[in-house]
Order: structure tokens, then sequence, then C-alpha cells
């Protein structure tokens, strides 16, 4: 009963142990994420429906598709992953921290005989004569060693790399730390957004997917935004709002920001996202009544209808810099007393006179042109676990990189006396790259061999 | 001279490469390997100078506006171009494999096909969310990890040409005809898996500049955007193909195929996503 409770655990230690799960969870991860960049995610419902119809739209609702990477199979395979990689490190690390520990400082005969890359000399000069030159060779040419005497026999024993056994470790334990800054960011952290007309403030931003409102705990003023271009063209170049930051009625903070420029105060960062005009075009007109020739100067923002003397009115409906190659224009209709519009005509800035030659009670010639005001619109995001995301992805890149890049190397040497003479017995393995070790062995051995030879 | 004489010298010593290549796998000449390789180091120089002198003409165009050439689709695929050789002539130094020249060399000579002939060359200045000194580094790391997947399926396909002929010869003796060049597999294989680790730390670095930039620009280091999306599945495929190493009955074949579908998964990220799929990394696509 024990034994089969002992067989049950120790299945189930192995199956989340098991490196096939690995590479299954990895292809499983990789083949179910791609629905998502098929499918729009978190659209709207009626989007879902005009596109596939009521009863797929049920489908990918029950199989949370609509939001595949936060549904509950999604988060499940990766916490699957997650569980497979910390039982993989649970179960190999000791044997990699044993080799920091306790290094095999005296080569087994199995070693000494069965070694891919391995040496064997013979010399007349003493053991301890000899080891202590071998290892001032060793010293020199690969690193310095651990000198262990027992039954006799000397050995040396130096190695390299060995830091390289803990990149996998690295890689993995810093794939669990990203998780959790993930998680520390979707916790205390937050993504809005806001709409700051220019010469206005606010102190609150509108979080992504709530109708609430956030409180930000100071005020941010948007004195000005403007679009830049590229010289002789309608390229923008550059979009850019004057920040500024009052926390308790004091400006703390001025900055102009740009798409790749945000301002940061309080852990929350501001960034260019958007613009917009806020509010409508104002026009400067001037009146001319036919009848008596009096002059008007009135003023009038796009769409607004202005009343003119004997119950008639007029509105500008629209405006362009460049109407052909007259320039700035407006087009503007005007309404009679009982209520009817008249045809829209055009009026042209720099041709104050064109209006004249209309037909009508009143001509009509544009003054000066007023931008409407603008509104930046900017994403606001605060999240304490991106310095976890950070540390993660430098330890990710650092410890995969000592992974594949290095390997541990370790040299054993064997002195012992056989027939009168001394025996040297090498042998050398790198637990990984070993085509190339062996090449630096070859070269290696005949270092030694000099050695050897120098004396005896 | 023009960036574009150098570009189309480029093109023709990539051919020209890719054919005494080939031809190199037909007659086992050795000194048809040693042509291919002074074309290939020439055609490299070409590619080299050509993209050095368009960061060049960028500055002469634009003023200040200047920027690395490294902004568009069409600067993307002949950068592209120019990491495979680079990948490729590395590990053609250290395993002196001159048929592998054959099924690598194509790769880089397709794009600069592609780039010369379909897209557009024209050098314009920067849109606001491309001015970051991020995009020289993610894009640099992205497309030298991309450039060393492209080398690993090239030798995964002729390790599956190999391995067929190799099972059914399994008495014989070395087999003769044009195999008989190919590298051993397990040379291929070896291959396979170095070109796949240079990739891997690189492919990572370029998913955490792309992060860092998004993080900057946007304020979210992470938003499930198809090009994000499919660099991790990318990036899924080549963890699995590494551990599929240490694994019994995931190595030889299987892992050959894992590398041919994470290249395809490549490319896809690379060019699918910005020519079927929509998102926020629409700058490639143009």
């Amino acid at each position: 009963m024990t034994s089969n409770k002992q067989n049950f655990t120790d299945r189930i230690w192995d199956f989340f142990c098991s490196l096939k799960l690995t590479i299954i969870t990895l292809l499983l991860l990789a083949v179910t994420s791609i629905i998502g960049t098929v499918l729009q995610q978190n659209a709207k419902p009626e989007e879902y429906i005009r596109e596939y119809g009521q009863s797929n739209y049920e489908l990918f609702k029950t199989l949370q598709f609509t939001d595949m990477y936060h549904s509950w199979w999604f988060v499940g395979i990766l916490g699957l992953f997650s569980v497979n990689l910390i039982c993989c490190s649970i179960k190999n690390f000791p044997r990699a921290w044993k080799f920091l520990t306790a290094p095999a400082l005296i080569a087994g005969e199995g070693t000494l005989k069965n070694s891919a890359n391995r040496a064997e000399f013979t010399s007349k000069e003493d053991i301890q004569q000899l080891g202590q030159r071998l290892a001032e060779t060793l010293g020199k040419i690969f690193a310095k060693p651990t000198l262990t005497e027992e039954n006799g026999k000397l050995y040396l024993f130096a190695q390299k790399g060995i830091y390289s056994r803990f990149g996998a470790y690295m890689t993995h334990l810093s794939i669990l730390i990203i998780m959790l800054g993930a998680i520390i960011g979707t916790v205390w952290g937050y993504k809005a957004y806001v709409n700051i007309s220019e010469g206005t403030s606010t102190s609150q931003v509108w979080p992504s997917g709530s109708n609430v409102p956030l409180d930000l705990g100071f005020e941010v003023r948007c004195d000005d935004f403007r679009v830049t271009y590229y010289d002789g063209g309608r390229r923008p170049k550059d979009y850019k709002s004057d920040l500024v930051v009052i926390d308790n009625g004091q400006e703390v903070v001025t900055k102009t920001i740009e798409v790749n420029d945000p301002l940061t105060y309080k852990g929350i960062t501001f960034y260019q996202s958007s613009y917009g005009t806020a509010g409508d075009a104002g026009f400067k007109m001037q009146v001319k009544i036919r009848e008596s020739g009096e002059v008007l100067n009135l003023k009038a923002t796009q769409g607004q209808n202005i009343p003119l003397p004997g119950g008639y009115a007029f509105a500008v409906t629209d405006y362009t810099d460049a109407y052909q190659s007259y320039g700035p224009a407006a087009q503007l209709h005007v309404s009679t007393p009982d209520g009817r519009r008249g045809s829209p005509f055009i009026i042209l800035k720099q041709f104050p006179q064109f209006d004249e030659k209309r037909d009508g009670n009143f001509s009509f010639s544009l003054v000066g042109y007023e931008e409407p005001a603008m509104y930046t619109g900017l994403s606001v995001a605060k999240d304490p676990g991106v310095w976890v995301v950070w540390l993660g992805s430098f330890l990710m890149v650092f410890g995969s990189c000592g992974a594949f890049f290095f390997s541990h190397r370790r040299i054993w040497i064997c002195l012992d006396e056989e027939k009168g003479k001394t025996r040297v017995r090498i042998a050398a393995s790198a637990h990984r790259n070993q085509p190339a070790f062996s090449m630096a062995f070859d070269e290696m051995k005949n270092s030694f061999a000099q050695t050897i030879e120098n004396k005896s | 001279m023009t960036s574009s004489f150098f570009f189309n010298i480029t093109t023709f010593a990539y051919f020209a490469s890719m054919v005494l290549c080939i031809s190199y796998v037909a007659t086992r000449s050795k000194s048809v390997a040693t042509i291919a390789r002074v074309v290939t180091l020439a055609g490299f120089t070409a590619n080299t100078i050509a993209i050095g002198l368009r960061w060049y003409e960028s500055y002469q165009m634009l003023g200040i506006d200047g920027r690395a050439p490294l902004t568009n689709l069409y600067e993307s695929v002949v950068f592209f171009a120019w990491s495979i050789i680079l990948v490729y002539m590395l590990i053609d130094f250290k395993y002196k494999q001159p048929a592998i020249g054959a099924f690598v060399v194509p790769f880089a000579f397709a794009s600069m096909i592609w780039a010369q002939y379909s897209l557009s060359s024209a050098i314009e200045p920067l849109v606001p969310a491309l001015q970051s000194n991020w995009l020289t580094y993610h894009v640099i790391t992205c497309f030298l990890g991309y450039a060393a997947f492209a080398v690993a399926c090239g030798v995964s396909i002729m390790y599956l040409i190999k391995i067929g002929k190799e099972e059914k010869h399994a008495s014989e003796s070395p087999i003769g005809g044009i195999l008989g060049v190919f590298p051993s597999t397990k040379i291929l294989d070896d291959i396979n898996y170095k070109a796949i680790m240079i990739g891997f730390p690189l492919l990572t670095l370029g998913i955490v500049t792309g992060a860092a930039w998004a993080n900057y620009a946007w304020g979210t280091y992470w938003s499930w955007d198809p090009k994000e999306t499919w660099s991790l599945i990318v990036w899924f495929l080549y963890a699995a193909f590494l551990h599929a190493r240490f694994t019994r009955g995931w190595v030889g074949r299987r892992a050959a195929w894992l590398s041919i579908i994470g290249f395809a998964a490549t490319l896809f990220c690379y060019l699918g996503v910005n020519l079927v799929l929509s998102g926020l990394h629409s700058y490639g696509g143009g």
C-alpha cells in the first residue's frame, strides 16, 4: 500500500520533471498563441457577430478566444509550464550545486581510463617534483590546480567555467521573475488615458475598460500641443505637448513630451498618444450690407448661426488652408428670415473683394482665422512591476549566453609509481562543446609532454 | 558611386556565390569552393559598403534627420541578407563545409532580389514612433537572430536529405555522388544546434529590447500585439528545440523539422505579420 502510494507520487513527480512535458507545453503555447493573432482580441461583441455569426461568437466566448491570453486555459498552460520549470530545476540543481561545493578533486580510475580526452606519460622524476612542475604548467595554460595526496598518489585538479552550469537555472529563474513582474504590474499598476485641452488641467485619468475615473493625487496641465512637419510636406515629424505637473499648488515638473519621450512623476508615466481638436475654429468676418454700405465686424465659430440685420443669418460650414491656388477659403451660407437655407458659396481670404460680385443682400470677407483649440491624448501608466521584468530580462539574456557560450571544463592529473617510474595520467572533460575542447586539449597535451621531458 | 550601385553588385555576387556553391556540390572541386568563398566575401563587402553609403545618403538627403538604414521593409530585407551571409561566413570559417552555402546563400540572394525588384528603396524621414535609439539595437539583434535561424534551416534541410539516404544505405560504405560532399549528419546536426545557440540569445535580446522600447514609447512592455506574439511563438519553438536536444526520441529528424518549422515561423513573424495581419508594428510593411 505504502509502496503503491510512493509509486504514485513518484510518477506524478516524474511527470512534472520530464523534459517531454517541457517540449509539449512549449509547442502547445506556440500553437495556441496563434489564435489570438488571427482573431481580433477584446473587440466588441457586434464585431465578432458581424464577421463570424452568432453561434461562432458564442463558441469563442465559451472558449474565451476573445481574450485568449488571459483565458483560464492559456494561463493554465503557462502555470503548467512554470510548475514543470520549477520541478526540473529542483531535481537537477543539487547536482550542479555539488559541482561547485564538492568538486571531484580526485579522478577515479574510470575517469582516467575512459575519458574522451586523456593522455599518459612516464618519467624518472619523482612524484612530488614533477607534480609541482605540472601544477605550474597547468596554472599557466589552463587554471590553478588543487593538489591532493592519497594512498601515495598525487592528484591535480583544475577547472574553468563552472558557472556556465548555472546558466540554465538562471534562465529558468528569470522566466519566473518576469512572470512575477507581470503579476505585480497587473495587481498594483494600471493603464489609463486622458485627454487634456490646451490651457486646462486635470487630476483624473480613465483606466482602460472602466467608466470610473482614477485620482492621480496631483494635477497635470497641458500648456500647448503642436504637430511639426518635415520640410516641404505633410509628413509629421513630431507630436509635442508642453506638460506641467502641479502638486499641492506648486508647479513641480515642466516637460515637453513627445512620442518616445514621456514624463514620469511619482511612478506614473504620461505618454504622448493621440491628439484632436477641442472646440471649433474661429472666423473673423466682415459683412457688408449691400443697401446701406454699412460694414459689420463679426466673429463666428464653425457651424454657428450668426444673426444678421433683417432676420437673416449666416453660418460658416467649412474651411481650408489652400483652396486650389487661392489660399485660405471658407464656405458659408445665408439663411432667409423664414429659415430657408441659401446655397453655399466660397469666400477667399486673399481676395476680400471677391464676394462683392455675388448677388445677395450681404457680401462677406474673411479677415482672420483662429485655429481651433487642441487637446492632447495621453496614455497614463503605472507599473511597479516593470523593474522586476527588466531584472528578469537581464538574467535571461545573461543566463542563456552563459549556458550556450561557455562550458564547464575540468582537467585531472594523477601521478603514481609504476615499475619504479612515475606514471602521469591526464583526463579532461567539458560539459558542452566537446569538439572545441578536444582541440584545446590536444595543444595542452603538448605542453604537458614538454614539461615532463625537460627534466627526464 | 551610390548605394544602389553597390546593392546591384551585392545581388550579383550572391547569385554567383549561390551558383558556385551548387557547382561545388556537383563537382567537388576545391578551387570552385575557394572561388565561391572569395565571391561571397566580395558580395558581403559590397553589401556592407551599400548599407554604409545608404546611411550617409540619408544624412545628405534629410540633413539632421538622417538615420541608420534599418527603418523600413527594403532596408530590413537587405540587412537580413547581410546578416545571413555574416552568420554563414562565421560557420564556414569554423566548419569549412562549402556545401552548406548551396542551402544558405539562396536565402540571401532571394532577399536581395526581392528587395531590389519589388520594394521601394526611397529614403524617407522617420515617423515619430520610430525616432528612438532603441530602433537600432532592436533591429540589429532581431535580424542577427533571424539570420542564424536561416542558416540552421538550410542545414536542417541538408540533414533531412542526407539522413534519408544514409538510412537506406546503412550497410554500405560512404555515400557517393552529390550527397558525398554534404557534411556528415553528425556535423550537420551540430551546426544546426550551434546556429540556434547563437540565434536564441539574440532573439531573446531582440524581444527584450523591443519590450523595453514599447514600454518607453507606449507605456506597456507587452500588449499581445500580433508581432510580439509571433516573436514569442518563435521563441517557444526554439526553446522546444533546445530542450529536444536532451530528450531521447526528439533528436535527429524531429529536431531538424523543429528547426525548419521555427524558421518558417520566423519568416511569418518578420513578413507575414506585416503583410497579412494588422497591429501596432506596421512600419515594416510599406
